[in-house]
C-alpha cells in the first residue's frame, strides 16, 4: 500500500484515454464505475476540448455486481458501436472492474461486431497512465497491422519519391505535442522531408494501416511511443529516429539523425548553424545568441532543479547547462519507465537522480539543494511557490495554463527560443539585480520588490518561504470554482518543517550560532533574494568554525569562504 | 419578487408531488462519493480523511479538488496495490502502519475517517470492523471512523452523507428530551453565523450544526432533537437520526429567500414562534433578498433551463429559478430522488415539470440538444462540449462549494446562473 497524496499520472486506462482522444474514429469502451467518468474532465477542463472524449463507461454499480456485469458489457459495446460507428474499438477495464474479472475485451471479441477490436489489459494496480498510453498505442497499431506484419513484405525503395516519416508519440494532455508536431513537421519540411502519418494526435485508424509506408519513424516522446517504435522497427524494419529535438543542440543531433538515417543531404539546413559563433545569425534559433548576449551573463551558474517526465527532464538538463550557462544541482524523474536514461543524464552532470513518484521527496530535495530556478511539472510549480523559488512548468502532469492559446512548441529552433522565454522570464534580470544590490535603501525597491517585468503581487513576506519573486500571473486552476489558498498551509506540520528547512534557519539546531545585532543589520543590507542563502551559508561557516555569536566580520569571512 | 412579503403557508400551485418520473439506468456522468471529501476536509478541520483505494480515486480526488491546490491536504490515498491484493492479512497490517504513520505526523488531527472506496469493496476489506480496533485503540486522542464513498455505492454528494451517518452512533445522546434544533448538511462558516443570527433572534435554541466546524464536536440527538436539512442529500444520516429519537421538518431548502423563509419558519413553527415575530425578524432579511433578486430576475425570466443529475441540488434549485426568477424549467434530472427529503421541494415545483431520475446520458444529451435551452446545468466533463454546440452552462460543482443558501446569498445565486447568460451577450468572438 502507498500513501499518496498527490500523483504524477494518472491510472494506466486513463492512458487509454488520451490515446483514444487523440485520435479520430476511435472508440473506448470502458468497464468502469461511475465515479471514474470524472477523466472526461481531464480533456474538457485542462485542454478545453471542445468534444466529449470517445468514451462509454458501464458505470456498473454495487447492485449489479454479483448480477449480470457481463451483460452491461455487452450492451454499452453493442450500443457505442451502434451510436458512434468507429472504425476501430478499444475495450478495457479500470481498477475496480478488473477485480470483478468480467474480461470485456474477450466479451466484445466474441461479439462478431465486423471491426477492429483492441482488448486492453492494463493492470491498474501496478502500472500506471504514461505506460497505459504507451501499452495502448502499442496494441492499436500491431492489432490494425496484423495482416501486414505476417506478410513480411519487403521495405519498398524511395523510387525517386521524397522521404517521410512519421512522427510518434504526440498525444492530447502531452506537453505542447500540438505546436511540436507542427514545428517538427516544419523543421522536417526544411530538410525535404515529408510527414507520412502523425500519430496518435490526428490519426485514425487507416492511418496506422499505413505506417510502415514510411522510411522512418520518428520517436517524438519515448513514454508514449518507444514500445511502437521497437515494435515496427523489429518487424517492419523500419529505422528509428530517437533524437528528440528539443533544445538547439539536440535540434541539431536531430537534423542529423535524420540526415543519416534517410541517408539524405542536410548540410544546406546544418550548415546555418554555427557552433560557437556568437550573432543573430548564427542560428535559426535566437536562443544562442540571446543566451550570449552581455545581459545573459547572470544567468551563469544558477542553480537549477530539474524533475518531470523523462523526455523533457533529460532535454531541459542538457539546455540548462549546455546553452544557458546554468548549474543542474539535481534532476530526477518521476517515470520508473525512464528511470536509466535519467540515472545516465544525472551521471553526466555529477548529481544523484531522484527517482520518485512522492512528492514530497520532491519538496525536501529542492529545499535542501537551496536552487534558484526550478524546472518541473505542476507539482514543482507548487513546491517552488511555497519555497520562494522561480520556476517554469517543462512537463506533465499539465494545468489549462500550460495549454496555451498561443503557438509555443517545444521542439526545434522555435521551441530553444520559447524555452529561453519561459525559462529567463521567472528571474530577476540582470542589471536589476545590481541596481537592487547596490540601492537597497531605496524605499521603492524595499524587500519586497519583484522584478520589474512581472506584475505580480509583491511577496508578503521578505524572506520567508512565501516571499516569492515567482511570476504568478497565470490563469485560473483547472476547475477555477475552488481559489487557491495561500501558498503556505499553517496547518500542516510537514509544510512547516520543509519551509524552515528551506529558510534553514535551524541547519545545524544543536549549536545553532546566534546573530548579532551589527551582524543581523548588515545581513539586512543584502537584497532578500540572496539573502536566505547568506544566512545560511554563515550560519553553516560560523557552525564549522566553532562561532556562537555572528557578527559583521563572520559574515564577510563565510562570504569569502563560499564565494557567491 | 414583489416586495409582498410570501405568504409562508400558501398551498402549492399544484406542484409535482405525483407527477411521473423518468427513471433510467444507463451510464452516469456522475462523480463518486469519495468527491465529498474536497469540501468535508475543509469543513471539519481536525478531521483527516484516508481513502482506500487506487490510483484513480486519488487522481479524482486531486481532479475534482481544482488539481494540487497547495501543500499538504488533509486526506490522502492509501493506494492498493498488487502485493496488497495477494492477502487479505496484509492488508489490515499495511493499513494500520499508514494509520500510525499519519498520526504521528498530523499531531492536530482528532478524527480520521477511513473512507472506503470501489476497489477496497469489491476485495471486501472490512474497514468497518478495523476501524472499530483502530479507534478503540486511540480513542480518546483520535476517533477513527469509516465509511463507503465508493462509486458503486454512492453519486456525488452521497459521501457526505455516508460520513455523517458513519459520525451519527457516536453523537452524545440527549437524555432529557429538550427540545433542540439540528442543522444537518455542511454549510459555510458565514452561512452557519448567519443562521445562527437569525435562529437566535426568533428564540430558535439551542442550536447545533452538523458536521460542526470541529469533527470532535458532536452535537447531542435524542427525542426532542429537531432536524433541520441544509442540504438534500443527507438521506440516510438523517434516518440515522430518527432512530435515535430525532424528529425531521419537512421543509423546502434555504435556498432563495423564499426557500429560507419556508425553512425558517419549519423551525419556527416546531420552536411556537409567534407569527407576528417571525415576521419582524426575517423582513428586513426578505427585503434585502428581494432586492439582491430583483437586480437578476430581469436576466433569468422567461429563460428555459435544463438540469443535467449531478449534485442532487437539482430540486431545489430549480424551485428557486422557477418561482423566484421566473425561469422555465425544461427537464429536472436528479440522481436518485429521495422522497422523505424532497417531498416540500416536489410540492412547489410547478405542475408538469419533466423529472428524470438516474441517466442515460447520451439519450439525456439528446434530449437537451433537441430542446436548446437557455442554460444547461451539468457537470465539468459536459460544460464545454455543450457549449461548443452552442449551449450555455453552468457547472454544477461550483454550486456545491460556493456559499449559495440564505437571504444574503439569494441574489448571488442568482448571478450564478445570470453570469453565463451576460457573458455569452458580451462576447462577439
Ligand atoms: S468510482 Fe470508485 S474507483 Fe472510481 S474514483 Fe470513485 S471510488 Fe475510486
Amino acid at each position: 500500500m502507498q500513501l499518496t497524496l498527490w500523483t504524477y499520472e494518472g491510472p494506466p486506462h486513463v492512458g487509454a484515454m488520451r490515446i483514444a482522444t487523440s485520435m479520430r474514429h476511435v472508440h473506448y469502451v470502458l468497464h468502469a464505475p461511475q465515479g471514474d467518468t470524472y477523466a472526461d474532465l481531464l480533456f474538457t477542463m485542462i485542454e478545453r476540448q471542445d468534444k466529449r472524449p470517445p468514451v462509454t463507461y458501464t458505470t456498473f454499480q454495487a447492485r449489479d455486481l454479483g448480477g449480470d456485469t457481463a451483460n452491461i458489457v455487452t450492451r454499452a459495446v453493442q450500443d457505442a458501436v451502434d451510436r458512434f460507428a468507429p472504425k476501430a474499438l478499444l475495450v478495457g477495464e479500470s481498477c475496480t472492474a478488473e477485480l470483478i474479472q468480467d474480461n470485456p475485451g474477450s466479451l466484445a471479441m466474441g461479439m462478431n461486431l465486423g471491426l477492429p477490436i483492441i482488448p486492453l489489459e492494463l493492470p491498474s494496480y501496478s502500472k500506471k497512465e504514461n505506460w497505459g498510453a504507451a501499452e495502448t498505442f502499442y496494441q492499436l497499431v500491431r492489432t490494425l497491422l496484423l495482416e501486414r506484419s505476417k506478410a513480411r513484405e519487403p521495405r519498398p525503395g524511395r523510387d525517386g519519391r521524397r522521404p517521410r516519416v512519421n512522427l510518434l508519440g504526440g498525444t492530447i494532455l502531452g506537453f505542447r505535442c500540438r505546436d511540436d508536431i507542427a514545428e517538427v513537421t516544419k523543421l522536417l519540411a526544411s530538410l525535404g522531408v515529408d510527414v507520412h502519418v502523425s500519430a496518435p494526435l490526428g490519426a485514425e485508424p487507416d492511418d496506422l494501416r499505413r505506417l510502415p509506408d514510411a522510411d522512418a519513424n520518428v520517436c517524438l516522446y519515448p513514454e508514449i511511443a518507444l514500445t511502437t517504435c521497437s515494435w515496427l522497427q523489429r518487424t517492419f524494419d523500419m529505422p528509428t529516429i530517437s533524437t528528440v529535438p528539443i533544445g538547439v543542440g539536440a535540434t541539431r543531433d536531430f537534423i542529423a539523425e535524420v540526415g543519416r538515417v534517410l541517408a539524405i543531404d542536410v548540410s544546406g539546413v546544418l550548415g546555418g548553424e554555427t557552433l560557437g559563433a556568437a550573432s543573430l545569425g548564427s542560428s535559426q534559433s535566437r536562443m544562442p545568441w540571446y543566451s550570449r548576449s552581455v545581459d545573459a551573463t547572470y544567468l551563469t551558474g544558477k542553480r537549477v532543479f530539474i524533475f518531470g517526465d523523462g523526455t523533457h527532464v533529460v532535454a531541459a538538463a542538457r539546455i540548462a547547462s549546455e546553452e544557458l550557462g546554468f548549474k543542474v544541482v539535481g534532476l530526477g524523474t518521476y517515470s520508473r519507465e525512464m528511470a536509466r536514461d535519467v540515472k545516465a543524464c544525472a551521471e553526466k552532470y555529477g548529481v544523484t537522480a531522484l527517482i520518485t513518484d512522492d512528492y514530497l521527496d520532491v519538496e525536501r530535495t529542492v529545499a535542501e539543494l537551496q536552487v534558484e530556478l526550478v524546472l518541473g511539472t505542476q507539482m514543482e510549480r507548487h513546491i517552488a511557490k511555497r519555497l520562494g523559488v522561480p520556476c517554469s512548468v517543462i512537463s506533465t502532469p499539465i494545468h489549462v495554463q500550460d495549454v496555451p492559446a498561443r503557438y509555443s512548441p517545444q521542439m526545434g529552433f522555435e521551441g530553444a527560443n520559447v524555452i529561453f522565454d519561459a525559462w529567463v522570464h521567472p528571474l530577476m534580470m540582470g542589471l536589476e539585480e545590481h541596481l537592487l544590490q547596490m540601492f537597497r535603501e531605496d524605499f521603492e525597491f524595499g524587500d519586497g520588490a519583484s522584478p520589474s517585468h512581472l506584475h505580480s503581487v509583491a511577496p508578503a513576506k521578505p524572506e520567508g518561504p512565501a516571499s516569492a519573486m515567482v511570476s504568478e500571473s497565470h490563469g485560473p486552476a483547472i476547475t477555477p470554482v475552488v481559489s487557491e489558498p495561500a501558498p503556505v498551509s499553517v496547518q500542516s506540520p510537514t509544510a512547516t518543517t520543509v519551509a524552515e528547512a528551506s529558510g534553514a534557519q535551524h541547519e545545524t539546531p544543536s549549536v545553532a550560532p546566534t546573530w548579532s545585532v551589527d551582524g543581523e543589520k548588515e545581513l539586512s543590507k543584502i537584497p532578500f533574494f540572496v539573502r536566505g542563502k547568506a544566512r545560511r551559508n554563515t550560519e553553516k561557516y560560523a557552525a564549522a568554525q566553532g562561532i556562537d555569536v555572528i557578527t559583521t566580520e563572520t559574515l564577510y569571512e563565510a562570504k569569502a569562504h563560499y564565494g557567491r | 419578487m414583489s416586495t409582498s412579503l410570501p405568504v409562508v403557508n400558501e398551498p402549492a400551485t399544484g406542484g409535482c408531488t405525483d407527477a411521473p418520473v423518468l427513471r433510467e439506468r444507463g451510464q452516469r456522468e456522475v462523480f463518486c462519493g469519495l468527491t465529498g471529501i474536497v469540501w468535508l476536509h475543509r469543513k471539519m478541520q481536525d478531521a483527516f480523511f484516508l481513502v482506500v483505494g487506487s490510483r484513480t480515486c486519488a487522481h479524482l480526488l486531486q481532479s475534482a479538488a481544482g488539481v494540487m491546490i497547495f501543500a499538504e491536504p488533509r486526506f490522502a490515498t492509501a493506494i492498493l496495490q498488487d502485493r496488497d491484493l495477494a492477502g487479505m492479512a496484509d492488508c489490515n497490517a499495511e493499513l494500520d502502519r499508514v494509520v500510525a504513520e499519519l498520526l504521528a505526523r498530523r499531531p492536530e488531527i482528532t478524527t480520521l475517517f477511513r473512507v472506503g472506496a470501489c476497489p477496497s469493496e469489491v476485495i471486501k476489506l472490512d474497514l468497518h470492523t478495523a476501524a472499530q480496533r483502530l479507534d478503540r485503540e486511540n480513542f480518546p486522542r483520535v476517533r477513527v471512523l469509516s465509511y463507503s464513498g465508493s462509486g458503486i455505492e454512492t453519486t456525488f454528494t452521497q459521501g457526505e452523507d455516508q460520513c455523517l451517518k458513519a459520525m451519527v452512533p457516536h453523537l452524545p445522546a440527549a437524555t432529557d428530551g429538550q427540545r433542540r434544533l439540528m442543522v444537518v448538511g455542511t454549510l459555510a462558516d458565514v452561512i452557519e453565523d448567519q443562521f445562527s443570527r437569525l435562529f437566535s433572534q426568533l428564540g430558535i435554541g439551542p442550536v447545533s450544526y452538523f458536521p460542526a466546524r470541529r469533527a470532535s464536536d458532536l452535537p447531542p440527538v435524542g427525542p426532542g432533537t429537531q432536524l433541520l436539512l441544509a442540504q438534500p442529500f443527507v438521506g440516510e444520516t438523517v434516518r440515522a437520526l430518527q432512530a435515535r429519537g430525532a424528529t425531521l421538518l419537512q421543509a423546502p431548502y434555504p435556498l432563495g429567500a423564499d426557500g429560507t423563509t419556508r425553512w425558517l419558519a419549519a423551525a419556527a413553527a416546531a420552536w411556537d414562534v409567534p407569527a407576528e415575530h417571525f415576521r419582524r425578524v426575517t423582513e428586513p432579511a426578505q427585503t434585502r433578498a428581494a432586492t439582491a433578486l430583483q437586480r437578476y430576475r430581469g436576466a433569468l425570466e422567461g429563460k428555459r433551463i435544463f438540469f443535467f443529475p449531478d449534485s442532487q441540488l437539482e430540486l431545489p434549485l430549480a424551485r428557486f429559478l422557477s418561482r423566484e426568477c421566473g425561469m422555465q424549467l425544461v427537464e429536472v434530472g436528479t440522481p436518485y430522488l429521495d422522497r422523505l427529503l424532497t417531498e416540500s421541494e416536489l410540492a412547489l415545483l410547478p405542475a408538469g415539470t419533466m423529472l428524470s431520475e438516474g441517466q442515460d446520458v447520451e439519450k439525456q444529451l439528446a434530449r437537451c440538444e433537441a430542446q436548446h435551452p437557455d442554460l444547461t446545468v451539468c457537470g465539468l466533463g459536459l460544460a464545454n462540449p455543450l457549449e461548443a454546440r452552442g449551449l450555455r452552462t453552468k457547472w454544477s460543482i461550483e454550486l456545491v462549494f460556493s456559499p449559495i443558501q440564505g437571504y444574503d446569498q439569494a441574489g448571488d445565486l442568482a448571478e450564478l446562473f445570470v453570469r453565463p447568460l451576460d457573458r455569452s451577450a458580451r462576447l462577439t468572438v
